[in-house]
C-alpha cells in the first residue's frame, strides 16, 4: 500500500495483491454497483429510522464496505451458507433476505426476519441459509466452521463463508476455528473485512502482527489481501477462493482492506480518527469506485445509474411500509423459543 | 455405594414413568436377555456405539476422544471402528471445537462433543451459554442446536482446585440448555440416546467418581425421559435430594437412617434443568422435610435454587426448614483429608435429615 494521507493508515489505491484474473464467470458489474446502491439506500434509510427512534438498540452501519458482502456473496451458490457479524445487514439483504423481512426485524416486529427476537444485530433466514448475525466478536467463526464439517461428513460439495471483522483476530476463537479448519480442511471461506478499527481501538494498536495474511497463513491457510473498496475485484479473489475450497483444498482467508465511513454504530461520537482520514477513505467509495469505471469505459449509461438509485429507493420504501405494517408479538409469547421441545409442566 | 448406585430405578413407583422406546433401535452392543452388571464407563461407552452405530448423523468429537479413547476411556475403540472422520481428536480448543460443533449441529449431523471436565469447559462457556442457549431464541425459532454436550465434574479424586469443582448449576441456569446428570448405570446407559433425539442443547454431566462404579442394566431399559426426577427409595419422613455423585451418599444415609427407624425418600434429580417441579413438591408435601445434597457450593448454587422451590410450593407442608449440605466455600483442595472435609459426606446427611426430625 501507498501512503496517500496524512492519517496513519494507508489508503490502498491499487489493489494490492492480484496478479491474474480468474477465468471464473462474474456477474456482470452493473448488478455488482445496482446490489451496492441496494444496501448504501437500505442503510442510510436506517440512520435516519434511528434518528426517529423507529429503530433502536445497537445499529452498526457498513456503509463503506459494501463491495465486500456484494462481491462474495456474488461468488457463492444460493445452498451455501454465510455467517457474519452484527454488521451484517447488507449481506442478508444480498443472500436474499428481503429488505422488508430485514427492515421489519429492526422493528421488532414478529414479520421480522428473526420474528423480531433478534433486532438488528441478529438477522436470520435458515431458508436462504444465513445464519446470522452475531455479536459475540470472534463467537462465529467455529459456528461457521462446525457448518462446514456437516456439510463435508454429509458429502455436500459446497463452501461456508465467515465474515468477521479485523478486531476478531485478536480473539482466541479465531486461532481455534482457523487452526481446526486447516487441519481437517474444513470448506470455509474466512472474509476479514479489515476497517482498520475495533470500535476506537486501531489495528496497529492491537495486532502485533498488522498483516494480516501473514496471521492468518501462520495456520497453514492460504491467505490472500484484496481491495475491498473495489467489489470487482472482491468478487474476483472470493471466485477463486471458493472454486478452491470447494474442490477440496481447505479454508482459505482473504482479507478485504476497507473502511467504514460512519461510526462505530449509533452511540460512537467517532472521535478516534482523523477526519482526513475518513475523507481520503471516502474518495474510495465503492460504489463511486466502479460507477466512474463503468462510466469511463462508457459502460454506464448515466441515466440508468440514476434509475437504479431510484429502484433503491422504492425497494426501501416499500421495506419500511412493511415494517410499518409489522406487528408486535403478544407479551403473552414472552417465552416462546427458548427450547424447541417445551417441557409438558 | 456403587451397588446402590448401579440399582435400577424402580419403575413401578419412580416419577419419571412413561418409557416409550422401539426395542430395537438403539441397543447396539448391549446383551439381550438378563440383567448385565457393567460400570458406568461401560454403559456410556455402549451409548455412544449404538448411536454411532444407529445413526450416521451421529460424530463424536473432543480432546483425546480417539487414539487416548478418551480421559475416562469412555471413547475407547470407538475411533477405530467407526473411523477418524466419526470420531474426532480435536486440538485443545475447547471454544473451537465446542463451536464447531454448534455449526455441526446446525448443519444436520448430531454431534456427542465430549469435555474433559466441566472445569475446561469454562474456556467454551462463550459458546455453551451465547451461541447453543441462544440461537433458536435469536433466530425466532428458526435455529435449533442438538448438540449433546458431555463433560465430566466433581471431586473426589485429588485432583485438587482445577480439576474438581462442581459448576453444572453454572449451565443450569441458563434458559435454552437442557442439563442432565446420569447418577445410575441405567441412566448412563439410557440418557445419552434421549439427549440426541432432544432438538435442543444438552449438556450431561459425569461425576468423575461414578465412571468405575458398576450397577445392573435390565434389559427392558430403555431411552428414559429426559425432563423427569426419580424417586430411588421411598420413603414417608424426610426428602433428601440428590444428583449425580451425591446421589450414593444419599442412598447411604437412607440407609443408616432407616437403621433409626427414619425413612428417608430419595429423588435423584437427574435433570438440572429444567427441573422437576411436581417430583419434588409430590414427596416434600407427604415428608414435610428435605434435605438437598448438592457438592457445589453453597452460595448461589444450584442446592439454593431447588430449596427455595420447595419452599415456595410446600411452604405449609413444611415441618422443617429446608436443609442443604453443600461442598465447603473453598477451592476443592489436594490433601485427601481435605478434600473429604469440603465435600457433602454420608454423616452430615444423616446428622440434617435428624435434624429436621428432631431426633
Ligand atoms: C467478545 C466481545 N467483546 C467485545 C465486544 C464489543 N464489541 C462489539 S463490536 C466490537 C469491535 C469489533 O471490531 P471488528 O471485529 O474489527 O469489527 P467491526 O465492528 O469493525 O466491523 C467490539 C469490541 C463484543 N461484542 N464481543
Amino acid at each position: 500500500m501507498t501512503t496517500t494521507t496524512p492519517g496513519p493508515w494507508a489508503v490502498p489505491t491499487r489493489p494490492p495483491v492480484w496478479a491474474s484474473r480468474p477465468s471464473a464467470s462474474a456477474r456482470p458489474p452493473i448488478d455488482l454497483l445496482a446490489d451496492m446502491i441496494r444496501i448504501r439506500v437500505l442503510e442510510e434509510r436506517c440512520a435516519e429510522l434511528y434518528q426517529q427512534t423507529k429503530i433502536r438498540g445497537f445499529l452498526h452501519l457498513a456503509i463503506g464496505e459494501e463491495a465486500v458482502p456484494v462481491g462474495v456473496i456474488s461468488a457463492l451458490h444460493d445452498d451455501e451458507a454465510v455467517v457474519a457479524t452484527y454488521r451484517e445487514h447488507g449481506h442478508a439483504l444480498i443472500k436474499g433476505v428481503g429488505a422488508g423481512p430485514i427492515m421489519a426485524e429492526m422493528y421488532g416486529r414478529a414479520e421480522g426476519c428473526s420474528g423480531g427476537r433478534g433486532g438488528s444485530m441478529h438477522l436470520f433466514d435458515v431458508g436462504r441459509r444465513f445464519y446470522g448475525g452475531n455479536a459475540i466478536v470472534g463467537g462465529h467463526l467455529p459456528v461457521a466452521v462446525g457448518l462446514a464439517i456437516a456439510d463435508q461428513v454429509l458429502d455436500h460439495r459446497r463452501a461456508t463463508v465467515c465474515f468477521f471483522g479485523e478486531g476478531a483476530m485478536a480473539e482466541g476463537e479465531f486461532h481455534e476455528a482457523m487452526n481446526l479448519a486447516a487441519l481437517w480442511k474444513v470448506p470455509v471461506l474466512f472474509v476479514c473485512e479489515n476497517n482498520l478499527y475495533a470500535m476506537g481501538t486501531s489495528l496497529r494498536s492491537s495486532e502485533s502482527e498488522t498483516n494480516l495474511t501473514v496471521k492468518a497463513a501462520a495456520y497453514n491457510v492460504p491467505s490472500w489481501s484484496v481491495d475491498g473498496m473495489d467489489v470487482v475485484e472482491v468478487e474476483a479473489a472470493a471466485t477463486r477462493a471458493l472454486t478452491a475450497i470447494r474442490a477440496g483444498g481447505g479454508p482459505v482467508f482473504l482479507e478485504a482492506r476497507t473502511y467504514r465511513f460512519r461510526a462505530h454504530s449509533m452511540f460512537d461520537p467517532d472521535l478516534y480518527r482523523p477526519k482526513a482520514e475518513i475523507e481520503a477513505w471516502r474518495e474510495r467509495d465503492p460504489i463511486a469506485v466502479l460507477a466512474d469505471r463503468l462510466a469511463a469505459a462508457d459502460d454506464l449509461d448515466p441515466t440508468l445509474l440514476d434509475e437504479l438509485w431510484a429502484r433503491a429507493a422504492a425497494e426501501v420504501d416499500e421495506a419500511v411500509a412493511f415494517a410499518e405494517a409489522g406487528t408486535l408479538e403478544p407479551v403473552e409469547d414472552l417465552t416462546r423459543h427458548v427450547y424447541r421441545r417445551e417441557v409438558a409442566p | 455405594m456403587s451397588d446402590l448406585i448401579g440399582a435400577p430405578p424402580s419403575t413401578a413407583a419412580d416419577g419419571s414413568g412413561e418409557r416409550s422406546h422401539d426395542p430395537s433401535r438403539g441397543r447396539t452392543g448391549d446383551g439381550g436377555g438378563a440383567a448385565e452388571r457393567i460400570t458406568y464407563r461401560e454403559a456410556l461407552r455402549r451409548a455412544h456405539r449404538a448411536a454411532l452405530t444407529d445413526d450416521p448423523r451421529v460424530i463424536v468429537m473432543g480432546e483425546d476422544v480417539a487414539d487416548y479413547g478418551g480421559t475416562y476411556a469412555v471413547t475407547k475403540g470407538l475411533y477405530e471402528e467407526f473411523g477418524r472422520e466419526r470420531v474426532r481428536n480435536t486440538p485443545l480448543s475447547e471454544s473451537g471445537f465446542v463451536g464447531a460443533g454448534i455449526g455441526a449441529a446446525l448443519g444436520g449431523l448430531r454431534p456427542i462433543v465430549e469435555v474433559m471436565t466441566v472445569n475446561f469447559s469454562l474456556l467454551a462457556m462463550d459458546q455453551i451459554v451465547n451461541t447453543a442457549a441462544t440461537l433458536l431464541h435469536m433466530s425466532g425459532g428458526q435455529l435449533n442446536v442438538p448438540i449433546v454436550i458431555r463433560m465430566a465434574t466433581g471431586a473426589g479424586r485429588q485432583l485438587a482446585a482445577q480439576h474438581s469443582h462442581s459448576l453444572e448449576g453454572w449451565y443450569a441456569h441458563v434458559p435454552g440448555l437442557r442439563v442432565v446428570a446420569p447418577a445410575t448405570v441405567a441412566d448412563a446407559r439410557w440418557m445419552l440416546p434421549a439427549a440426541l433425539e432432544d432438538p435442543d442443547p444438552v449438556i450431561l454431566f459425569e461425576h468423575a467418581t461414578l465412571y468405575g462404579s458398576s450397577g445392573d442394566l435390565a434389559p427392558d431399559d430403555g431411552p428414559v425421559d429426559l425432563d423427569r426426577a426419580a424417586v430411588r427409595r421411598r420413603g414417608e419422613h424426610v426428602t433428601l435430594i440428590a444428583w449425580a455423585g451425591t446421589l450414593g451418599k444419599a442412598i447411604a444415609a437412607a440407609e443408616e437412617l432407616a437403621g433409626d427407624g427414619i425413612e428417608a425418600e430419595v429423588i435423584d434429580l437427574r435433570t438440572l434443568r429444567p427441573l422437576d417441579d411436581a417430583t419434588l413438591t409430590a414427596s416434600v408435601a407427604t415428608t414435610g422435610r428435605a434435605v438437598v445434597v448438592d457438592e457445589g457450593w453453597r452460595s448461589v448454587g444450584l442446592g439454593a435454587e431447588v430449596a427455595a422451590r420447595i419452599t415456595e410450593a410446600c411452604f405449609y407442608h413444611l415441618d422443617a426448614p429446608v436443609a442443604r449440605i453443600c461442598a465447603a466455600e473453598v477451592p476443592i483442595p489436594y490433601p485427601a483429608h481435605l478434600e473429604q472435609a469440603a465435600l457433602p459426606q454420608v454423616p452430615d446427611i444423616v446428622a440434617a435429615a435428624r435434624a429436621t426430625i428432631g431426633r
